[in-house]
């Protein structure tokens, strides 16, 4: 059944009223079963009103009652955000996706720190979502691109990973579930927690790891899969002519200290058995080759 | 963000952290003025850049007298400081902080970064200090020690002066450092730092601990609370090509290449870079559009790029999603109409509208070499460099 999210999860948005809110929910609405999947909006203001037939409440605790939606979605201005995060943790949802770009990573740490033991898994933030193509999109990613198939594609960025979708399709390759897990460096899943999924999902016979400069999860998802995979593993990192020093678009996306560059990131993988493309454009072909 | 070295250390006095006494100068007639106000008989004259190695440089001096001063700022004043951090064309040195001598016993180091495995700020301390903190991680590493600081107790005074003991700092001074180190964790947690460095940390001979230095960034993402912070970026150490950029809201930074990158999205630019290099070229930015540009926003990296004199040849890669590639091409056009294009132009167009864009580029009359996907443009844009400009 993929993994996280499937045709029969029902979703509310917070920062539904906004533009882009707006926008992304009715691509997500028109998206597969969407229409079925998109059950609620959450604007503290607007109670009672509906977005397009949606209907808004003032809080995620209402709207979770009202319709019974377990995931959430945030498309909330940065200051914000973060507490709306917690809203849904407090809330009891199974998952939030949070698509904010700019959120401090003060705000993070605290929001982090607050999440520990509880239920809720957070996806993001600024991050395209997630997306069980044919069945359910959650996120900005756009849908026609993808194709219900058995490799799941997990990466920090955006459009480097629709890219990595569009190689998979060339080899005629579609995806059990495909994850922006966002390019912030205090995030929720990491590559490793959602490598964990991918290992125990009946639908995914291998997955794609797509990761750049900075940090060590990659590295630290690396070392499990040597331990733990069951599944072929096939991985990129961006950033090998990155220099040091400089933030790269993301924030999480540099090399500071001498650590976190691609290098390390790819020599690790090799190691712990993990296929690697160095060259981006060979992503797609190097994943159907471990499947043969 | 960036800050010079004197405006982190009079944040940290407000936090409550010793530094020495010491002013902030912009010619020689000022610091000569403002050593001789601060009395004693050594002062040091220290460069202003936002970089690190300034020492090994020749960018910190001590003077032993008011003539030693004038030199030695003079000197330093509109020099071109080239350190391991600056990259070879170094930073011009505008300002210089004179301050006292201070009378050294040991040297440490303390440091504050955010530990993205534990999802907490990280305490970095050592008995090694005044030297590279990178080169004492690689050989000994058990010579630095960390806390990892819970962000609602914050730094305890009991794990505080652990990591002091730790370090060797005597037993005299271990209640000071205390105060010192969370006061530094204060400072970090309530104006967003990203880093704080203190290297040297010093024990003075009547056991003191005073910031002899500190370095000091903030995460941009969270300037829009700390106005009196946003007002310290000095513009002077930044790249004009990344100051305009920043002007409309475009992720760039300047490289040493001649192959000008503009693609959406932060993963794929980076990717692009490096499969140019793959093919032998050199990229000569990074230039990221984001996912909402418009079509001006496009037009505007355009001229950014076309800008650089060592550029020969451009590579566009955009894969449409929210981003339209109608929309990208309709900036490019636009861009192009208005400066002159000399250097061949590689097109990479996939996704939402992609074709809507190539048409878009076929009207037009640029000369546009158009590439079905990355390692074809890669390739086409790097063979492009090659031959002579214009053609």
């Amino acid at each position: 059944m993929a993994i996280l999210i499937n045709r029969h999860t029902q979703v509310m948005t917070q920062g539904i009223t906004g533009k882009t809110g707006q926008f992304h929910t009715r691509m997500c609405r028109d998206y597969a079963n969407g229409k079925n999947c998109f059950v609620a909006g959450v604007n503290p203001k607007k109670p009672g009103q509906d977005f397009e037939g949606i209907p808004i409440y003032a809080t995620v605790g209402e709207a979770k009652q009202a319709t019974g939606a377990t995931v959430s979605v945030i498309y909330v201005p940065p200051p914000f955000a973060a507490a709306a995060i917690e809203e849904a943790v407090d809330a009891e949802l199974d998952l939030v996706i949070c698509i904010t770009e700019g959120i401090p990573v003060r705000d993070m740490i605290r929001t982090c720190y607050k999440m520990r033991g509880r239920k809720t898994r957070l996806i993001g933030p600024n991050c395209p979502g997630i997306i069980t193509p044919d069945e359910i999109k959650i996120g900005i990613m756009p849908g026609y691109i993808h194709k219900k198939g058995r490799v799941g594609v997990v990466s920090r960025s955006g459009t480097l990973t629709y890219e990595a979708v569009a190689q998979l399709m060339e080899q005629g390759l579609g995806q059990s579930t495909c994850i922006g897990i966002g390019g912030d460096p205090v995030n929720g899943l990491k590559h490793l927690d959602v490598m964990k999924l991918f290992n125990d999902d009946d639908e995914t016979d291998a997955v794609l790891m797509v990761g750049e400069i900075g940090g060590s999860d990659e590295e630290d998802c690396a070392r499990w899969v040597r331990e733990n995979m069951k599944k072929p593993v096939v991985g990129f990192i961006a950033g090998m002519t990155a220099p040091p020093g400089r933030r790269m678009g993301h924030a999480g996306a540099v090399i500071s200290g001498g650590k976190g560059t691609a290098q390390e990131k790819l020599a690790v993988m090799e190691e712990c058995g993990i296929k690697v493309a160095r060259n981006p454009a060979d992503m797609g072909k190097l994943l159907k080759s471990v499947l043969q | 963000m960036k800050i010079h070295e004197y405006q982190a250390k009079e944040i940290l006095r407000e936090y409550g952290i010793p530094t020495p006494q010491g002013n902030v100068c912009f010619s020689v007639e000022e610091a000569v003025e403002a050593a001789r106000k601060l009395d004693g008989s050594i002062w040091v004259v220290k460069a202003q850049i936002h970089a690190g190695g300034r020492g090994k440089s020749g960018g910190v001096k001590v003077a032993k007298s008011l003539d030693e001063v004038k030199q030695f700022t003079g000197r330093m004043l509109g020099m071109t400081l080239v350190t391991h951090q600056t990259g070879p064309q170094g930073q011009v040195v505008r300002r210089v902080l004179i301050e006292k001598g201070a009378d050294i016993r040991m040297e440490f180091y303390a440091a504050m970064v955010v530990d993205r495995s534990s999802r907490r700020v990280c305490l970095m301390a050592s008995s090694e200090g005044g030297v590279d903190i990178e080169e004492v991680a690689v050989s000994t590493p058990e010579k630095i020690h960390k806390v990892f600081i819970d962000p609602v107790t914050g730094l305890t005074g009991h794990d505080a002066e652990d990591i002091a003991r730790k370090i060797g700092i005597a037993e005299a001074a271990v209640a000071e450092t205390r105060t010192l180190l969370q006061g530094l964790y204060q400072a970090f947690d309530s104006i967003d730092a990203s880093l704080v460095e203190i290297n040297p940390l010093i024990l003075t001979a009547d056991d003191h601990v005073v910031a002899l230095d500190a370095k000091m960034n903030f995460d941009d993402n969270a300037l829009f609370r700390h106005p009196e912070i946003a007002v310290l970026r000095d513009l002077d150490e930044e790249d004009p090509a990344e100051i305009e950029a920043s002007r409309y809201d475009l992720s760039y930074v300047s490289l040493d290449g001649n192959i000008g990158c503009l693609v959406n999205g932060a993963g794929l630019a980076m990717a692009t870079m490096d499969i140019i290099k793959l093919y032998g070229g050199s990229p000569a930015n990074f230039l990221d559009v984001g996912g909402g540009a418009t079509a001006e926003k496009v037009a505007e990296a355009f001229k950014l790029m076309l800008r650089n004199p060592k550029l020969q040849a451009i590579l566009i890669n955009i894969f449409g999603g929210i981003m339209k590639c109608d929309v990208i091409a309709e900036g490019v056009v636009t861009a192009a109409r208005e400066v002159k294009l000399n250097v061949p132009l590689v097109v990479r167009l996939e996704g939402t509208n992609a074709d809507l864009g190539k048409k878009i580029l076929a009207k037009s009359t640029l000369s546009i070499i158009l590439a079905g996907n990355m390692a074809d443009a890669a390739e086409k844009a790097v063979a492009a460099a090659k031959s002579p400009a214009g053609t």
